[in-house]
């Protein structure tokens, strides 16, 4: 069964007399344990797409469906709590509590929101900043390490909720060529290891490289669907 | 819960300094009330305490329409004994009195064979009156304070002491006119020189009570005044109801009130001094308020301002909005008791030391009166609570708004 399914999917922004029809009518699913790319030049609708998916933000018609349940007409409260089960998030500017420790960053999803017993936190923690290779780092705080290793930390923080679904805003914008490949590798690492759907927007050719399925997106429109195999590309008009 | 109280605390600490000026800005004003109610209070108590418990008594009970023609000391105005009686037996069946006196009030000619003047009296039965006013000996200044007088002496103030240049053992003579204008003579003896103190009576000289009925030629028993002590002021307004609906309630043939009461705060002046102290009291609590709810309303919507993005990182990772409502609330609470907690130590050595170092003032013509300031647990905690209340409330707004942030738009923001 598909991790997402989208039927005629639109989004309309709505600022006194101007309309922006942020995305256009759109259809796909996703299968899961997949790794998935959307591309597009800036503005075409990628970002407003994932957030419909990461249930941030409300399609204004259309049926989404992500991990087996309809998402288009949850509340605020509800949708936090889709979020806080379902889906994990990466960031561009890695986005963690600078206040927090690497492990304490990684523990707040499953403290703050998942509420699990102590115990269980700690040795989740320790099984996914181990994963990460971010095991000897858990008392520093974010401001004590480099980028790549908030972006693993960041990667840890979105899979230590078992969460079907990671999406990456342009994770590795903000990182350095070499850096930026070995987290593309972690990340699908990940994917094998924990069997987790990961969707990207991203510009980077390389996470495009090294995705299996790509979706192009332009002014709102779904154009292209590519699926790679085993490094062959292949393409279906949607 | 303690997730969130960890949070807050990490947090607050991410910004020392202004954590800090915030939480001394609170401190200041909570000293400064804590301080001000102490000294304030202090400073009540013992203008109180002098004028109850030397003079005016906490209740008296007059025959109706005497205070309003107490400037004459009017004699045809005094309690009768029969409606002594009657007071007798209410005020026995009082538990919230502890001691009280009988006086008649009388006004005389007071000469000292060379020089006459005009004296103000209040003739009392010694071992009553000393029930209930125990701080009248205290105001001695010279003679004998054991049985504070006995028949035949005198107690004068001692601006008439002194204007009338008379000492402690000379003899004196009192002349008054009784109730139906007759005049009498009798000579005393200057037991000793009280000292005058600010209100009602506080310039009156004392005399025996048998002198006084002598001297007016009054047989029967007959008074102007029973003043009451009550075992504990706190309990002044559910005593004076109760002696009110038993004596104020008692109607003459005529259908007229027999009785009027009155606590001290009716009859003395000082009472309107007291209040202002309370207003002043409350005025103070009202700016440590604007102290509190401006400075944590600023810090914690500057709070919100600087973590808008981290607000939505939290939020978009599945933080509920109440708990987010709940994290910035915690921040300006525990902001909140850090600056209540240093105040209030800071407040309760200074009390302290101010009693070691026994601060000594001047009142009027009172002089070396002794600063002796104490704060109740029950004001204490009220300030305490007032203050973490209106953090809490202050905090409320920003916590709200933050609460409330769409998550896209605060991950945005930059």
């Amino acid at each position: 069964m598909s991790v997402v399914i989208a039927k005629q999917l639109v989004k309309t922004y709505v600022s006194g007399d101007i309309r922006v029809e942020a995305i256009r009518g759109v259809d796909f699913s996703i299968e899961p344990s997949s790794f998935v790319s959307f591309i597009g030049p800036s503005g075409s609708g990628k970002t407003t797409l994932l957030n419909m998916i990461g249930c941030l933000d409300p399609p204004t018609s259309g049926y989404l469906q992500v991990a087996g349940q309809e998402i288009t007409g949850l509340n605020r409260e509800d949708a936090a709590r889709f979020r806080g089960e379902y889906i994990g998030f990466i960031f561009q500017d890695f986005n963690l509590i600078p206040v927090l420790t690497v492990f304490e960053n990684v523990e707040y999803p499953l403290q703050m929101v998942q509420e699990w017993p102590k115990q269980q936190r700690k040795k989740r923690v320790m099984e996914l900043l181990d994963a990460v290779g971010m095991a000897d780092q858990g008392s520093k705080y974010p401001s004590q390490i480099s980028g790549g290793q908030k972006q693993r930390v960041a990667i840890a923080r979105a899979l230590v909720t078992n969460a079907q679904l990671v999406l990456a805003d342009e994770p590795t914008a903000n990182l350095d060529r070499e850096t930026a490949g070995r987290i593309i590798n972690l990340m699908k690492q990940m994917r094998d290891e924990f069997n987790t759907t990961f969707i990207f927007s991203t510009h980077d050719q390389r996470i495009v490289d090294s995705v299996e399925i790509t979706f192009t997106l332009e002014d709102g429109i779904l154009h292209r669907q590519e699926t790679m195999l085993e490094g062959m590309a292949g393409g279906d008009d949607v | 819960m303690s997730n969130i109280f960890k949070l807050a605390t990490r947090n607050l600490f991410r910004y020392k300094r202004r954590t800090l000026l915030t939480s001394m800005l609170i401190t200041l004003g909570v000293v400064a009330v804590l301080l001000f109610i102490s000294i304030s209070g202090s400073f009540k108590a013992l203008m109180v305490g002098q004028i109850t418990d030397s003079m005016l008594g906490h209740i008296q009970i007059h025959k109706k329409g005497y205070l309003a023609s107490i400037d004459s000391l009017p004699l045809n105005r005094n309690l009768s004994g029969k409606q002594l009686d009657k007071i007798i037996q209410v005020l026995s069946g009082e538990d919230g009195v502890e001691a009280y006196s009988m006086r008649i009030r009388l006004g005389a000619m007071f000469s000292n064979f060379t020089e006459t003047t005009n004296i103000r009296l209040n003739a009392v039965t010694p071992t009553d009156e000393i029930k209930t006013a125990p701080l009248l000996t205290d105001r001695l200044l010279e003679g004998n304070k054991e049985g504070l007088i006995k028949q035949g002496e005198i107690l004068i103030p001692e601006l008439l002491a002194k204007g009338m240049k008379v000492k402690v053992g000379d003899a004196i003579v009192l002349v008054a006119n009784n109730k139906d204008g007759s005049v009498n003579g009798q000579t005393f003896v200057v037991r000793g020189i009280l000292e005058g103190i600010s209100g009602p009576g506080g310039r009156d000289g004392v005399i025996h009570i048998d002198d006084a009925k002598s001297l007016l030629r009054i047989g029967t028993a007959e008074v102007s005044e029973v003043a009451i002590r009550l075992n504990d002021i706190d309990q002044l307004p559910t005593v004076f109801a109760s002696l009110q609906k038993k004596l104020g309630s008692m109607k003459n043939k005529q259908g007229m009130p027999v009785f009027e009461l009155h606590t001290w705060e009716k009859i003395s002046p000082f009472f309107n001094i007291a209040k202002m102290i309370d207003l002043m009291t409350f005025f103070i609590k009202i700016m440590l308020v604007a102290i509190v709810l401006v400075s944590i309303m600023n810090v914690m919507v500057m709070a919100v301002y600087e973590r808008i993005n981290e607000i939505g990182t939290i939020s978009a990772i599945g933080t509920l909005p109440n708990k987010i409502l709940a994290l910035f609330i915690v921040e300006g609470l525990l902001m909140g008791i850090l600056g209540t907690t240093i105040g209030t130590v800071i407040s309760l050595v200074s009390i302290a030391a101010m009693n070691v170092t026994q601060i000594r003032f001047d009142f009027g013509r009172q002089t070396g009166l002794l600063l002796s300031p104490t704060i109740g647990v029950a004001d204490v905690v009220l300030v305490v609570a007032m203050v973490i209340a209106i953090a809490v409330i202050a905090s409320l707004q920003p916590a709200w708004k933050a609460s409330r942030m769409d998550p896209i738009t605060a991950l945005k923001h930059v």
